[in-house]
């Protein structure tokens, strides 16, 4: 098996050239995903008979959590790729990786709680899921600010890439400690009422935007990492004749 | 022959880091006097009304001890790393696992067992019932070598780094979560007249999870930190 093609991705010229091909097309087609879902989701879909109108918040809220969590695992991976082949630009993905994460966990927690306030009266609620998302948020945090408080950047990377890994094994442990709590602790006041299937036409928007956040995390990303290669291979020949252009 | 080495080493791991904290006295009982202190620090701001007390003690009595352990695990491998030792550890051909789990050992005993001991008995200062203090102590002695082997992993990564006391507390604190939730649930458990044998087992397996992980990753730590 020819393995070229594994050294060619992990060249930092190579990604920066193929990613500002792909780039401009990415772009447009999230914009229109995420307005197509906007459009559809805000103003088409059929309001819920128990929620009204506030529930269309999903439209957000879902997607950005969706991302937050997968985010996490693809920081995770990237650490695990750059120390196992040691391949400096995935080091640099899980660098960029962590801002762009603690961003989508922030707007999950935030439309999450603007949603609870007409839904259950306060702005938070100590239940499983949000508050496995707010030690995500935490974990996220200790992976962006390990990763900057070392003097070379070479050994930050590393060190916040084994933390993100740390961090992978124990989700499921915490997930399930938080839910077992939950169940300990739980309020007789709150229940979780989720339709067991959704309507169509309040589905598939959701679909779309799910989608569009894909895209839209993927567009970040790269916009991310080219800027962090700029940086980072200021000192070679192809960046310097870039610039200078 | 390998064998006998091998447990050798966990062993004279083991004896070198106790001698080393025995002898100096008062650093090895900062944490313990910070602990006491803190704890008993507590009724002056929530007030001495015994019930109120009562019904939050088990919460910070856990909560003290698990900033206590992390203050202290945080430093478990600076003395070896300004002294040079820790390198020399590093480059042996050895499996780091034995000398690894041996500081750590020797870490809990000598800074986070006297923690776990002396808290039944601030327990009756709090006051909590005395039927309470068994499980808090079951389940101190097993959630201290937890917060110490999860905390030597945030030493490890932030050995090289100056003022890293508040950035080892971001790092690890996420990840105590489960520990602290099954900890104190024990006696919550025993409170409401459950079998609090089942939290207990939880924290355990954890423990048993982070005996084994715990010294892998920080070898892996330690080894790719030492290629550069």
């Amino acid at each position: 098996m020819q393995w070229t093609w594994f050294h060619k991705f992990a060249s930092p010229k190579w990604f920066y050239q193929i990613t500002g091909k792909i780039l401009p097309f990415l772009a447009w087609l999230t914009f229109f995903l995420l307005v197509i879902g906007l459009v559809l989701g805000l103003g088409y879909a059929p309001a819920d008979a128990k929620q009204g109108n506030s529930f269309r918040i999903i439209y957000i809220h879902v997607p950005s959590n969706f991302l937050a969590l997968a985010g996490y695992f693809l920081m995770a991976i990237a650490g695990a790729i750059g120390l196992i082949w040691r391949i400096k630009l995935a080091f640099w993905v899980m660098k960029c990786a962590a801002p762009i994460g603690i961003v989508f966990t922030l707007v999950g927690l935030l439309t999450g709680s603007l949603w609870g306030k007409p839904t259950w009266g306060s702005f938070w609620v100590w239940d499983a899921r949000g508050t496995s998302m707010l030690i995500l948020l935490f974990l996220y945090v200790g992976v962006y600010s390990l990763g900057r408080s070392f003097h070379s950047a070479n050994s930050g990377e590393k060190a916040s890439a084994f933390l993100a890994i740390v961090g992978t094994v124990n989700i499921p442990i915490i997930y399930k400690s938080v839910d077992w709590w939950f169940t300990l602790h739980q309020r007789a006041t709150i229940k979780f009422t989720s339709a067991p299937s959704m309507h169509p036409d309040m589905f598939y928007p959701l679909l779309i935007m799910i989608v569009g956040f894909y895209l839209l995390y993927a567009v970040v990303l790269m916009l991310a990492v080219r800027a962090e290669i700029l940086v980072r291979e200021r000192k070679t020949n192809w960046v310097r004749t870039l610039v200078l252009k | 022959m390998i064998f006998a080495t091998k447990e050798n080493l966990f062993i004279s791991y083991l004896k070198r880091d106790l001698v080393v904290s025995f002898r100096g006295k008062s650093a090895s009982l900062n944490p313990l006097i910070f602990f006491v202190m803190i704890v008993l620090l507590m009724p002056l701001s929530l007030g001495s009304y015994s019930l109120a007390l009562q019904k939050v003690a088990p919460g910070i009595i856990w909560i003290m001890a698990l900033l206590s352990v992390l203050l202290s695990a945080g430093s478990i491998f600076d003395e070896d790393y300004n002294d040079g030792s820790l390198e020399q550890m590093i480059i042996t051909p050895n499996l780091l696992f034995l000398p690894l789990l041996g500081k750590m050992t020797a870490h809990w005993i000598s800074k986070s067992l006297p923690i776990a001991i002396t808290a039944p008995f601030l327990g009756l200062f709090l006051p909590m019932p005395e039927n309470a203090l068994i499980p808090l102590l079951v389940g101190l002695i097993i959630g201290t070598a937890c917060f110490t082997l999860l905390g030597s992993i945030g030493a490890a990564l932030t050995v090289p780094t100056k003022d890293k006391s508040f950035l080892l507390a971001l790092i690890i604190l996420p990840l105590y979560v489960p520990i602290i939730i099954f900890g104190s649930s024990v006696i919550y458990y025993m409170a409401d007249g459950m079998n609090w044998r089942y939290p207990l087992a939880a924290l355990s397996s954890i423990f048993c999870i982070l005996v084994v992980l715990s010294p892998l990753a920080i070898s892996g730590i330690f080894r790719s930190s030492m290629i550069e």
